[in-house]
């Protein structure tokens, strides 16, 4: 992030004003990403004058950068109608695709409507890899060539490679394929929950080892010194520090018109298709109650001694069942990071150990063997 | 300065107030300013059909304490900087556009 954008963000966020919104304006999709969140069933979708309207509230209430994404975006028939009617409304319009659908005309038309970035998910250089993942055979060729008409094009492309089980060794040839494209990469270790808080798409997450390694690879982390430093003990002013911006200067809208904090934080706060967009931003009691939350507020993370430099998601801790609570995942990759582990593994590993034990006391009931057995095998997936 | 200069905002760019500046992104090159309340005065003035003296001399003269000769150098700057990054159109006569940003419709 630019020194500017950051005086902005941070003003934002003082001033209350939702700067950033990701909206996705379809769940559909023309691959089936084995790790996907969603469920890519239309049960809904806004109109192309539903989403229109909003786009105008959401110009006055002061959003500036608007993430198109879904699904896959150019499922909608409408979609440059939209794109160009966020261009028409002065936001700075962020694509997410995984562009399978973008030929030489599409790459014209998205060049002329003037979209600040398009972002496209590439997860492997191997096609036998990344079709694996998309379960579409011959993705990755159709996105590499839709990467080479944007790129002829001038426009800014990044390829955001996804790490899970299955690709994570290939990241050092998808950053190849990157630089002889001419585009950016970005790299995400972290697979979520589905939106319907199933976590079996967790168990795609890379292990221990491979997270340690990328961490200390210096293209992903430059000054690996100071990422795996010792945090510095807690102070005040980061304790009565928010933990993210979600909700604060960030949203998300879903192409049904929820509201949540955020993409990875579904906490219902709302729907613009019975409420105004700002009334939503400006009202919502669980917008406020997510707003109202401090570093400090959080029962095991504030006296952990990850607490300066975790990445905590409180979207993931609310999927883990709290938002004040932890998400064990960042706790994972702090612990990766600083070789410190979280209160909540610390908890978690004493929980594990008094539940074989209560296993061996209890014998034979068959049914406290099981659920303590499923703990465990939770504890050893997170791992 | 020559003559009369106007000026159009550029359909290629992103903007949006806050609080009492102004955000804008070149969508050429990703530049981004932020314009301070008199530099926003100008931007939201940029119609193509009102020339900077009238912009200055209307609205920056009676909103700040400063001589008219002063604020039109210093407008013409902060313009033909703009200009360069695409973000701008100047011209020595009106400029004549089809569509409205938001902003201008205001």
């Amino acid at each position: 992030m630019s020194v500017l954008l950051g005086e902005i963000s941070d003003k934002a966020m003082r001033m209350g004003v939702p700067l950033n919104v990701h909206l996705d304006i379809t769940y559909r999709c023309n691959e089936r990403c084995v790790h996907c969140y969603l469920d890519h069933d239309d049960h809904g979708e806004m109109t192309t004058s539903e989403i229109k309207k909003l786009l105008k509230e959401m110009a006055e209430a002061g959003v500036f950068i608007l993430t198109l994404s879904g699904g896959e975006i150019m499922m909608r028939k409408d979609f440059f109608e939209i794109l160009e009617y966020a261009r028409e409304m002065t936001f700075v319009v962020k694509l997410k695709t995984n562009a399978i659908l973008i030929r030489d005309r599409e790459a014209d038309r998205i060049r002329e409507l003037g979209a600040e970035s398009i972002q496209i998910s590439i997860y492997s250089h191997r096609p036998e890899v990344h079709d694996a993942i998309t379960k579409v055979p011959g993705s990755l060729k159709r996105s590499l060539n839709a990467i080479r008409f944007l790129k002829s094009k001038g426009l800014h492309v990044i390829i955001a490679n996804v790490l899970m089980k299955g690709c994570a060794q290939d990241y050092t040839g998808v950053r190849a394929l990157a630089a002889e494209l001419g585009v950016e990469t970005t790299l995400d270790p972290m697979i979520t929950p589905m939106m319907d808080g199933s976590r079996s798409t967790l168990a795609l997450n890379v292990d221990r080892g491979m997270l340690k390694q990328i961490f200390a690879d210096p293209i992903f982390a430059p000054d690996v010194a100071a990422m795996c430093a010792t945090p510095d003990p807690e102070d005040d002013s980061l304790m009565g520090s928010v933990p993210c911006s979600a909700g604060h200067s960030a949203c998300y809208v879903s192409p049904y018109g929820d509201v949540y904090p955020c993409v990875q934080f579904p906490f219902p706060s709302g729907n613009v298709r019975r409420q105004r967009f700002i009334d939503i931003w400006n009202h919502s009691e669980q917008l406020n109650e997510v707003r109202s939350i401090r570093i400090r507020d959080l029962p095991n993370c504030s006296a952990c001694g990850n607490v300066s430099s975790c990445t905590r998601c409180p979207g993931l801790a609310y999927m883990e069942g709290n938002m004040r609570g932890p998400s064990t995942q960042d706790c994972e990759r702090s612990f990766m990071l600083t070789g410190i582990e979280s209160v909540n593994l610390q908890n978690k590993r004493a929980g594990a150990t008094a539940g074989l034990v209560q296993i061996r006391g209890l014998g034979g009931n068959s049914t406290l063997v099981n659920i303590q057995a499923g703990a465990a095998m939770a504890e050893g997936t997170s791992a | 300065m020559s003559g009369e200069i106007y000026l159009a905002r550029s359909k290629s760019i992103a903007a949006r107030m806050l609080g009492d500046e102004m955000m804008v992104m070149s969508s050429r090159d990703s530049t981004l300013f932020s314009l301070n309340p008199v530099a926003s005065i100008i931007w939201n003035a940029a119609d193509g059909l009102t020339s900077l003296n009238e912009i200055v001399t209307t609205r920056i003269c009676p909103a700040f304490d400063v001589e008219v000769n002063d604020a039109l150098r210093d407008a013409e700057t902060f313009a033909r900087e703009l200009a360069e990054h695409g973000i701008l159109l100047l011209s020595e006569a009106p400029i004549e556009r089809s569509g409205h940003s938001p902003q201008e419709r205001k």
